[in-house]
């Protein structure tokens, strides 16, 4: 008797919009998620994707748009009758309530027998590891025991799918690695969907089949963490995957490629979408701009971090614009450098407004 | 109004220091600390006079009277030390003002602390809470003297009420000059602090928790059980204790509104009447000590059934 999640093909939302007022938080959503898929929903704070979550768990009700768990439409379900889980940001553990009760609560709001409840919940601890933890009340655990606590009591009842509302914000740098890798072995071991919300690239780079980019309550770009890493759609889903340099300029035309002008210099890059020529916007990741003898580039270093294997540094270009780059000799301030980029990984984007 | 007030003061208003963690080596002699600084890892520094005054106010004020009170008890005007507790204990007119008083206090308290729960549990996610906070808090600025002239206007034999009721003709029903009419005047002023205090805890909790038990299958009335219920028991017993400790010490709806003879002759007027009819001071004091006995035997007795719920953080994690 494994906990195993509830059978489902697909979670289809289309066109799930909520708006505030007069403010529209979430703008037309539309997303397919596959039995099995981790999906992250990331974004900087404000971009509607804790909204998109609590629609999909029932807590706001949309302003348009459906959900629809294979042939059945869910959207205006409440809550309790979706029977996804969730794990909220603060865990929300009832602090009356000892750690088992606390996890069996999904289950005797089912009605299920004591002995059922009982065999589930110890089986739920074992999983997250806490096999001793389960008459302790939340109040005594730490931290990271409590998030474990807070998934055990998501994924008991086993749902076919697992909302996460930025779940490792509340814990230290150590403990967020360490349940990063717990939270993507649960997902496997249970076979569940899981949305993921949170504004931490790295955490969704390293944890998701496919990300959902979103910006101002619209999806700006779906794709697997290579695609978006390697080839974000526009300038600004460039920015939030680490895309640190982002200089507005003018390209010329020059093959298949464009020539655009960074720093005072000419640089080669290749064009994203319609980009063409004309008004641009060039993107280049720090660690892609290297220091380089024979680089194009010339700039005086600003300022220079060691990050262990490298310095991450800040330069000034001729014509006054900043430039973020890497080096993997030591250079200090005042230093002159010159920096080079490889024409793949300098994208240029047409300069449309999000 | 107790001496705790002093302590709430001292923390107040002296440095933290971080209790049992800052305390000093307490194995080793040899490093002993000087006494300044071992008062101060104990929270006592000179800040803590600040917290002077208060306990004089509270000596001057409470406690002097209270043990005045007590002792001129046990000096009678005539016979032995215990007469004026015979003299009660002994009359049924005297003591049956205990059971008429909790006849009266006990419903009252109960009644508008249950109502004030689904009133708060509304009123929590009403858009525009500050001005039905208001409105509902009238009654307290208004005093019990004007409540009860108003009820005696309103529901009197030529009231409004009654006018109406014959209007539709139905007899009249007599409201007032008994014990429904100190009934509804002690639900009327005491509803608007009940309600306050149950609405500031039921605020307390976090809206979190309602949200996960839903996820996890809870419709409204098993939220309300296993979650609000629990986490708000600690706060209604509190509310409890301070509701009936009010509504006992009822006085002037008593006169006005019941009937002081008879079925609302509570034991505040035996005391009103043996220090101003009879002046006799003593017997006073022994009646307001035996009042202040069955309100401290309710409280304790509230008080210890707190001890079987959850006390504790109503947070849902970390925070």
């Amino acid at each position: 008797m494994a906990i195993a999640a509830r059978d489902f093909r697909e979670l289809k939302v289309d066109g799930m919009s909520r708006s505030f007022g007069s403010v529209n938080a979430l703008k037309g959503v539309t997303l397919n998620v596959r039995r099995g898929e981790f999906v992250a929903l990331l974004g900087p704070s404000g971009c509607g994707k804790s909204t998109a979550l609590n629609c999909l768990a029932g807590l706001l009700t949309l302003s348009s748009g459906s959900i629809w768990l294979d042939s059945t439409p869910i959207d205006r379900l409440e809550p309790e009758q979706r029977g996804f889980g969730m794990v909220f940001q603060n865990y929300a553990l009832f602090p009356h309530m000892s750690v088992k009760r606390n996890i069996g609560f999904g289950l005797s709001m089912q009605g299920r027998a004591r002995a059922d409840i009982e065999k589930k919940v110890n089986e739920a601890l074992s999983i997250v590891r806490l096999g001793d933890q389960g008459e302790k009340l939340p109040g005594q655990l730490s931290g990271g025991q409590q998030q474990r606590v807070a998934i055990a009591r998501a994924i008991v009842i086993e749902p076919p799918l697992v909302l996460m509302d930025e779940p490792l914000s509340n814990l230290d740098a150590k403990l967020r690695l360490e349940m990063r890798v717990e939270i993507r072995r649960i997902h496997d071991f249970i076979g569940s969907a899981t949305i993921y919300v949170t504004h931490d690239q790295e955490e969704a780079l390293s944890l998701a089949d496919r990300i959902v980019v979103m910006r101002d309550g619209v999806v700006r770009q779906v794709g697997t963490p290579q695609e978006l890493y390697a080839r974000p759609a526009h300038a600004d889903v460039a920015e939030f995957m680490g895309y640190r340099n982002l200089i507005r300029s003018q390209a010329s035309k020059s093959g298949n490629m464009l020539n655009v002008r960074i720093g005072g210099a000419d640089v080669q890059g290749t064009p994203v979408g319609t980009a063409a020529g004309g008004d641009v916007i060039a993107a280049i990741r720090p660690d892609d701009l290297k220091a380089d003898a024979g680089g194009p580039l010339a700039v005086t270093v600003e300022s220079a971090q060691y990050h262990g294997r490298e310095f991450y540094c800040c330069g000034r270009a001729g014509d006054g614009s900043e430039l973020y780059f890497c080096s993997e000799h030591k250079v200090a301030k005042g230093d002159r450098v010159r920096l080079a980029a490889d024409s793949s990984r300098v994208l240029v984007y047409t300069e449309d407004a999000p | 109004m107790t001496p705790d007030s002093g302590r709430l003061a001292r923390s107040c208003f002296a440095p933290r220091k971080g209790g049992r963690d800052a305390r000093g080596p307490e194995g080793r002699e040899e490093t002993r600390p000087p006494l300044r600084v071992r008062l101060a890892l104990r929270d006592l520094d000179a800040v803590t006079l600040l917290a002077l005054p208060a306990i004089l106010f509270v000596a001057a004020l409470f406690v002097y009277p209270f043990l005045y009170g007590f002792v001129l008890s046990f000096t009678p005007k005539a016979g032995d030390w215990l007469a004026n507790y015979r003299k009660f204990f002994s009359d049924p007119f005297l003591y049956d003002t205990i059971g008429a008083t909790l006849w009266l206090a006990v419903p009252a308290t109960l009644i508008n602390v249950l109502i004030s729960i689904p009133v708060a549990m509304r009123v929590r996610r009403v858009q525009r809470r500050r001005i039905l906070t208001a409105i509902l808090v009238v009654p307290i600025t208004l005093g019990t003297v004007l409540i009860a002239e108003g009820l005696l206007n309103y529901l009197g034999p030529q009231g409004w009420f009654n006018r109406s009721l014959a209007l539709l003709g139905l007899g009249p029903v007599r409201l007032v000059h008994n014990y429904t009419g100190v009934m509804l005047s002690l639900i009327m002023s005491g509803f608007p602090f009940t309600f306050l205090l149950t609405l500031s805890y039921i605020t307390g909790i976090d809206p979190s928790l309602e949200q996960a038990a839903s996820t996890l299958g809870a419709k409204a009335r098993a939220r309300f059980w296993h979650i609000i219920l629990p986490l708000l028991a600690q706060g209604l017993a509190i509310n409890l204790c301070l509701s009936f400790v009010q509504t006992f010490s009822v006085f002037p709806s008593a006169v006005l509104l019941g009937s002081p003879a008879g079925a609302t002759r509570v034991i505040s007027i035996v005391a009103y009447q043996a220090a101003y009819e009879q002046y006799d001071y003593s017997m006073a004091s022994a009646v307001a000590m035996i009042m202040g006995f069955v309100q401290l035997a309710v409280v304790t007795l509230i008080l210890a059934a707190r001890g079987l719920v959850y006390r504790g953080a109503v947070g849902g994690g970390k925070g």
